[in-house]
Formats: C-alpha cells, structure tokens, sequence
C-alpha cells in the first residue's frame, strides 16, 4: 500500500523504492475468519505480492537480520546491506503460542487451535467438520491483539455454525477474555454481551492466561482460576516480529511493538523512520483498517519530511470493524482515540447503508464486499469514498 | 481528605495523580481488604512515575518491571491486580487499546 502511495508520490528520478519482505505470498487475513466454518476456502485468501505492486520499485524477496537505525541501513541474512533515506517499516504482529507454556505442546493441532495463521486456520477447518462436541473456549492470552473483534466473532459464527449442523446442544461455548467484559469500549461492551447473551455464549471475564494444563485441558490464570475444555481455539500473546527485537527497537513490555508517535506515524527516535499498522505502539487497534488509515497520514508526513516541513498530517486513532454476528448478519463500529464506538448510520448520514451497533444484513454484505475492495483498491493504495479521519456524520451521540 | 475535596471520577479513580497520599492509598487498600506494605508501595510508586512519563500501562509492563513478576503483581493486588493498584495509586483506570 505504502509502495503504491510513494510510488505515486514521488520524483522517479530523485527516488529509488526498495520493499523487503520474506513472503512472496499476500494473505488476506480478515478471510481466515472464515475458513473454519467453511464459508471461504483457503485459496480465496492467497495472491502473489508482486501482482500488487507498481513496475519500477524494488521487490526483494529476503529475510532481514537487522535494522541498524542509527547508520540508516538495513542488513539482510543474506549478507547485503541496504542503505536508505527514509525507512518505513510495516513489520506487523503475530501469535507467539510459545510465550504460554503448555500452548504449544502436545495437543498443538489436536485440541488446541490458533486461527490468526493459515496453517491454523486450514487446521481448525479440518477439526471442526468431524468434531463429536463438548466444551468449546476461545481464550485471548493478552489484551493487545491484531483485530480485537475477530475472536467474538469467532464465537458468533461457531454459534452459527453448530445450530445449523442441528449439534448447538451438545457445544458449549465460552469466552474467556483477560479484559473486564466483552469488549474494553462501554457501549459496544453493552450491545456484544448482550449478543454473546441470547446466543447462549458465556464470558468469563478478567482471566490472565498463565498455562495450559495439557494432561488435564485446563485453562490456568495467574490468580489460579481454571476453565476445562475439549477444544480450545486461542489466540495467543501477539508480539512484533523478532526483527525489532534484534534491532533493539521494541517497547519496554518486550512485545516489539515500536514506539511511535501517535499523530505523526514517525518513530520516537529517528526522524527519518515511520511505522505503520500493527508494528507500531499507538493505541489504536491493530486492524487493516487502521493501517489503511494511517497510510493516508503518513504519504503526507513522508512528503513534508521530504520537502524539510514540519509533520502536519495528524492520525486521529480512526478504526473500523465489522463484526460478523453469524447468520448472514454482521455489526459494524467506528470510532478512534478519544471517541467510543457509538449508534448510528455509516458512511453517510440518513442513508447508511451500514447500522453502527446494530445487527444487520446490510453490515453482512459490507464485509463480504470488503474482499473486493482489499484486493482492488487498498493494496494498491487507492482512495476510499470514506474519510480517513473520524466522522462524526450520522452518529447519534445521546 | 484532610479537609483537601479530592476529585474522583464515575468509578472513583482520582482525577489529578498529585493529590495522591499514603493515608489515601491505605484508605483505598482497605476497600479491597489489602494491607500494604513496602512491595506494595514500591509497585504503586513504579506505576506513578510511569504513568507521569505518559507511559501507556498493561500488566506485562508492570511484571518486567523488575520489583515483581506477574504473579507476585496478582498475589499483591488480587482480582484485577492493574485495576486495583491504579485506583490506590490515585492514577487513572488503565485503558485496553481495541
């Protein structure tokens, strides 16, 4: 997205545009929702990057050892060192089951399950056709998670899934969550406990996983609270990739994550260094969203960077998620760093289409049509009829 | 408090951290039936000085923070061990980013 933007941006004399990256396959990972109900098969979420990319940038296809910001270069496994001006890194999150011991032991794709991952969300698919029942948890490990709503919805379509396999009798669901309900914002709290409540889904809530008890498939918090299952479906401790790590750029949590201001993108300690979606610390969820958002900040911060001005672009915190409710119904929120997701109407006022902390079908088609405009037109960095910024357009704030 | 009105807000956290005591932390401890003692005071001291350098505060942080680890943080503060000591540490609720 940034390559686009930038390549689009820039003087093609002036500037060279070199992108890193260790896979050559994109993933569309708001789809591996979807993969274990089997509502998506696993190759509607796969394309090669570099179909995506303009003619004329750099595609290296490399792991990369260390950033060394303070010689402003990077240096590949390989052995080859890449010099820059200006450095942005978009290094992501990923689940790390070996932070949690017992997580990732024995019963690792037998019983326990991530869906974050292709090769866990393909897993869990599989278990799920032939699964006899029982006690069904989805557990977050932590509270900074890359799309705070997908484990909900995880509960919401399994809830779905279950009732039209004439089986929801002999499923029980849980969510066990280290947060204080369903969600941390209070009005959508009220409207998902509400849901997971009709939907027969129970939450427990303020548990800090410390282990799994692989011989007795327990859950165990650090307060000692257990929760038994037969299935879990977790979602591990995220952290930033191990790059930042090396690099010594992470946050002092020692979750990676880089610290970065939160209006202008630019890193906390190198000026010609920004930081966009999940690798950064804001606190703003880590969601495509939000990346999509921040991209349109950051061309203008990289611009004025540039022409020596002063960082004018601000990023708001603005997030959008839809939240699929099972049923061929879906939620949608939006809010950013200081206003909470409220009811109302979006995009437009009046006309919607779309309910904000409303279950409909018009949210359901909004994220299936989502897909389409992901790989047509956020990947390549072109402008969406919506604002980057928050709108207080057609919310109701009484 | 000792004749000082101290503002709190709607779930009785302190609005201005510098109107925080001792005497108050004791007061608000025995709410929770916690008696504090020096541990104690050396994780809510930690978590004033963080919070003042507008450090964002998650329990991990607190458990590499060297004074306790995470379960030494939850024996301290039981239940919500963040929720608790920010409210006796007369600092606001810690918010969850989503």
């Amino acid at each position: 997205m940034m390559a686009n933007k930038l390549h689009k941006a820039l003087n093609h004399k002036e500037w060279r545009i070199t992108i890193v990256d260790r896979d050559e396959q994109h993933y569309y990972q708001p789809g591996f929702l979807f993969i274990p109900f089997g509502i998506y098969q696993p190759e509607d979420v796969v394309k090669p990057k570099a179909n995506f990319l303009p003619k004329g940038v750099d595609f290296k296809i490399a792991e990369i050892d260390k950033i060394n910001s303070s010689e402003n270069e990077v240096t590949l496994t390989n052995g080859l060192t890449i010099p820059y001006d200006i450095l942005v890194i978009a290094t992501g999150t990923v689940p790390v089951p070996e932070e949690t011991p017992g997580l990732k032991g024995k019963l690792w794709y037998k019983d326990i399950f991530d869906f974050y991952t292709y090769e866990g969300t393909t897993a869990l698919a599989k278990k799920l056709k032939d699964w006899k029942g029982g006690k069904l948890v989805i557990n977050l490990a932590e509270t900074i998670i890359k799309c705070p709503v997908a484990p909900l919805e995880f509960a919401f379509l399994a809830d779905a899934y279950f009732t039209e396999k004439g089986m929801r009798d002999k499923v029980e669901i849980s969510y066990v969550t280290p947060l204080s309900g369903a969600f941390t914002k209070p009005k959508a709290t009220a409207m998902l406990s509400k849901l997971l409540d009709e939907k027969g889904i129970k939450v427990i809530p303020d548990f800090y996983l410390e282990k799994v008890d692989e011989d007795r498939k327990v859950l165990v918090s650090y307060d000692e609270l257990e929760v038994p299952f037969d299935l879990l479906v977790s979602v591990p401790v995220n952290k930033g990739d191990e790059l930042i790590e090396r690099s010594d750029m992470g946050d002092e949590d020692g979750l990676n994550f880089i610290p970065t201001d939160k209006e202008t993108l630019k890193s906390k300690k190198f000026d010609n260094v920004f930081i966009i979606g999940d690798a950064t610390n804001v606190p703003a969820s880590k969601a495509g969203s939000v990346a999509h958002f921040e991209g349109e900040v950051l061309i203008e911060n990289i611009l004025s960077y540039i022409a020596g001005q002063p960082l004018e672009a601000k990023f708001d915190g603005h997030s959008n998620c839809f939240i699929e409710t099972g049923f061929g119904k879906a939620s949608l929120i939006d809010f950013n760093y200081t206003t909470e997701p409220l009811p109302g109407v979006y995009p437009w006022p009046v006309v919607g289409p779309m309910g904000l902390l409303k279950v409909t079908r018009a949210n359901h088609y909004g994220k299936l049509m989502f897909k389409w405009v992901y790989w047509h037109m956020l990947l390549t960095g072109k402008k969406l009829p919506v604002s980057g910024h928050m709108s207080m357009a057609g919310k109701v704030t009484a | 408090m000792n004749g000082q009105q101290i503002e709190l807000n709607e779930e009785g956290y302190m609005k201005n951290p510098a109107q925080w005591s001792k005497e108050w932390a004791h007061q608000i401890a025995g709410e929770y039936e916690i008696t504090l003692t020096d541990k104690h005071f050396e994780v809510l001291n930690w978590l004033r000085e963080k919070q003042a350098e507008g450090v964002a505060l998650n329990i991990r942080k607190v458990g590499k923070s060297g004074i306790v680890d995470i379960k030494q943080f939850y024996a301290l503060f039981p239940g919500g061990p963040l929720k608790v000591s920010s409210r006796i540490a007369g600092i606001p609720k810690p918010v969850s980013c989503v």
